[in-house]
């Protein structure tokens, strides 16, 4: 009991210590590098180092803050997900929910600027709601008539293809200068976030997870099994809503402000799980979130420093360190099927 | 009266529209067992299920003590009643203890966090279940039967009024199911529990439940205590069984004798020649035997297997007509077989047998091959 209780309080501050540290990294580091000590100085005398300040506050602070608020945001959604598919490798990104998002946003984009207004954050979180929800049906209706798991992850893929495939279409037919953000955006990138965006994506994705927590203790008996669960006196038609709600509302919110981000959803609850060894939903939602944070401020600094000045797309990064995951969960369960 | 655990009004169950079983009145009283039985596919696990909520019913009611079932919160529920269905659970980083804790789950608050009262609780049940060796290992590695425990102790720290359990022990070798049984048995003594199950294995049915429920087409046929349902042959009316025959004593199955003109006579008596008759069965030869007393614990064995038989009445001596029958028999053979140990007043007759197959030249000695 104690060493169990050790390992989490362990894991915990580990994620923690790690988080502050890339905070403060991710500030630091860039194309102008700004050590601890100027960037201190900076945030106290704005007036003596207007450069720095502005670079800090202007560019780096938003973008570390989007980083760790949406890569949380990923890999709660991913955990949700999970559960409710009673399938491990199930996420935001492989289901094609961001990519249904994605192009809802992208129509919303193309659509506003051929019209010469630009749509605010609130509008962009609502499309992309809009379009994982469309993903999420479909995803459903073949979950309804296919019980293999490894059918349903194929198909979200291919649900995922389709929709990339039309945003393309979309971006390659609009004309317009500002089409290369377009095209960063859907390839996925947290460059470009203001601090306003940041603000209205806490402002969704923290009480969204918060409600997730809340959704513990159901969803801790609907790992045992609907039927365990409807034993329990949970009243699943509404949790199922709720968790289909809340997932792809912080999917939806994730790719209105960064576009598609792939695996953390998959990857990142995977390594708290088995770092942590156990699926309980009261400890893994929470520091799934600040394991989330962590994975994508280290592959956020990876893009902007491996190739400096080029920046790489966020997925670039991600998929190097979360698809390897996917394929190990993937061997591990067939091995797995196979003693059981 | 005892106190009711669960009971049901004219319940019909039945998926959507398709009805399956009506007219269940069943009353399954705290601290005994009720055991459905049943053909498959008769709808035993959807009695089950609706039994639970986890279907509604499609008329009738059912209460639990004296609430009715669809008046009860989820909560109130999941207190007074746990289910274990057939549904193989999968876990990740559950270890079994985990598992049984689930149990407490209407007790805990909003986080679903033990308090002292509950972990006590959950140790108690792991004890009952005799699985505190295996309470720290992952509960999807240890065997079935160990896991079938498990899940019964989640179901003991809910502490409910009715356990459900549908074919608890199919998958379970015999050592297990003894267990299980025991435990369930155990389970309504002291906790003073209804236990409500659904069994294939008759043997087991027999010798633990109190009340049976014999389901077979769209209706309840029969809703008795074993010795009631257990007789007069209605077992294999219930399975419909042909090719073969169960014995009422012993709930155990036999199969269909070989028909033909015998060539083997067994002297039999006493339960040695059991083994005997199984093993021509097996060799698919015709046999007669004789002379067997109706008492005699070869009896069901011999009459479900022999293509002839010669009886006597229970406790009479073997009259000079039932020998003679034998004789008869014995001499239209090619071979005798003796299986009886040993011969007293009441069987002296099967000794002159055992004499005029000697003498006769076709007494076949020790073990017998197919020959």
């Amino acid at each position: 009991m104690d060493s169990r209780r050790q390992r989490i309080a362990i894991g915990y501050i580990i994620l923690i210590a790690l988080l502050i540290a890339l905070v403060i990294l991710n500030i630091c580091v860039g194309s102008a590098d700004i050590p601890p000590q100027r960037l201190w100085n900076a945030l106290r005398f704005p007036e003596n180092d207007k450069v720095a300040y502005n670079i800090v506050t202007g560019l780096r602070i938003p973008r570390t803050a989007a980083a760790a608020i949406l890569g949380g945001a990923l890999a709660v959604a991913g955990f949700l997900l999970q559960n409710f598919f009673a399938n491990p490798i199930a996420g935001p990104y492989i289901l094609g929910i961001s990519s249904g998002a994605k192009l809802t946003v992208a129509l919303l984009m193309v659509i506003s600027l051929s019209h010469g207004f630009a749509a605010n954050s609130a509008e962009m979180v609502l499309a992309a709601f809009a379009g994982s929800l469309i993903s999420m049906g479909l995803i459903l209706l073949i979950s309804s008539k296919v019980r293999r798991m490894s059918v349903l992850i194929v198909c979200g893929v291919m649900i995922g293809y389709i929709c990339s495939s039309i945003t393309d279409l979309v971006v390659n037919f609009s004309d317009d200068s500002n089409i290369v953000n377009l095209h960063n955006w859907s390839m996925g990138s947290f460059s470009g976030i203001g601090s306003t965006e940041v603000i209205t994506a806490a402002c969704i994705i923290i009480p969204v997870c918060l409600c997730a927590f809340m959704l513990s203790k159901p969803m801790s008996a609907y790992q045992l099994g609907e039927e365990y669960a409807r034993n329990s006196g949970v009243h699943i038609k509404a949790f199922r809503i709720a968790l289909i709600l809340l997932s792809s509302l912080l999917a939806a919110c994730v790719t209105a402000f960064a576009g598609p981000v792939s695996f953390v959803g998959v990857a990142v609850p995977h390594l708290i799980k088995s770092a942590f060894r156990t699926a309980k939903p009261v400890i893994v939602i929470p520091a799934s979130f600040l394991g989330g944070a962590v994975f994508c401020l280290m592959c956020d600094l990876v893009t902007r420093t491996l190739f400096a000045p080029t920046e790489l797309s966020i997925s670039t990064v991600t998929s190097v360190f979360g698809a390897p995951v996917v394929i190990y969960m993937l061997l591990n369960r067939e091995r797995w099927k196979e003693n059981g | 009266m005892a106190e009711s655990g669960l009971s049901t009004r004219e319940l019909s169950v039945g998926y959507g529209k398709k009805l399956i079983v009506s007219g269940i009145e069943i009353s399954a009283e705290r601290g005994k067992i009720l055991t459905l039985i049943g053909p498959n596919g008769a709808g035993k696990s959807t009695v089950l299920k609706t039994l639970c909520r986890q279907l509604a019913p499609l008329g009738g009611t059912v209460y639990i003590g004296e609430n009715k079932l669809e008046e009860l919160s989820g909560n109130e529920l999941a207190r007074s009643a746990a289910v274990l269905l057939t549904g193989r659970v999968r876990t990740e980083y559950m270890r079994c203890r985990d598992v049984v804790e689930m149990g407490r789950y209407p007790y805990t608050g909003r986080l679903g966090v033990l308090s002292a009262h509950d972990r006590e609780k959950v140790e108690e049940a792991i004890k009952k279940v005799d699985i505190e060796g295996i309470a720290d290992c992952d509960f999807d590695r240890v065997s079935d039967g160990q896991r079938q425990r498990v899940l019964i102790a989640g179901a003991i720290c809910r502490e409910p009024q009715v356990l459900i359990l549908d074919e608890p022990v199919t998958f379970l070798d015999i050592k297990y199911k003894l267990e299980l049984m025991d435990i369930l048995k155990r389970l309504a003594s002291e906790n003073n529990t209804a236990i409500i199950m659904s069994l294939h294995e008759l043997d087991l049915a027999q010798r633990v439940s109190d009340k049976l429920l014999c389901i077979k087409g769209d209706r309840p046929e029969r809703f008795g205590s074993p010795e009631e349902i257990f007789t007069g042959g209605y077992i294999e009316e219930l399975y419909g069984i042909e090719k073969g025959s169960l014995c009422e004593y012993y709930g155990t199955p036999e199969l269909l004798g070989c028909d033909g003109e015998p060539r083997v006579f067994v002297i039999g008596g006493g339960g040695s020649g059991i083994a005997v008759y199984r093993k021509l069965r097996r060799l698919g030869i015709p046999f007669a035997a004789g002379i067997i007393h109706e008492n005699d614990i070869e009896y069901p064995v011999a009459s479900a297997l022999a293509a002839k038989l010669v009886t006597e009445r229970a406790f009479e001596l073997i009259s000079e007509e039932s020998y003679r029958k034998a004789f008869e028999i014995m001499s239209k053979c090619e071979s005798v077989i003796c299986a009886a140990e040993s011969f007293g007043t009441m069987n002296e007759p099967c000794r002159e047998l055992l004499n005029e197959a000697e003498r006769a030249g076709r007494l076949i000695e020790g073990a017998f091959d197919e020959k």
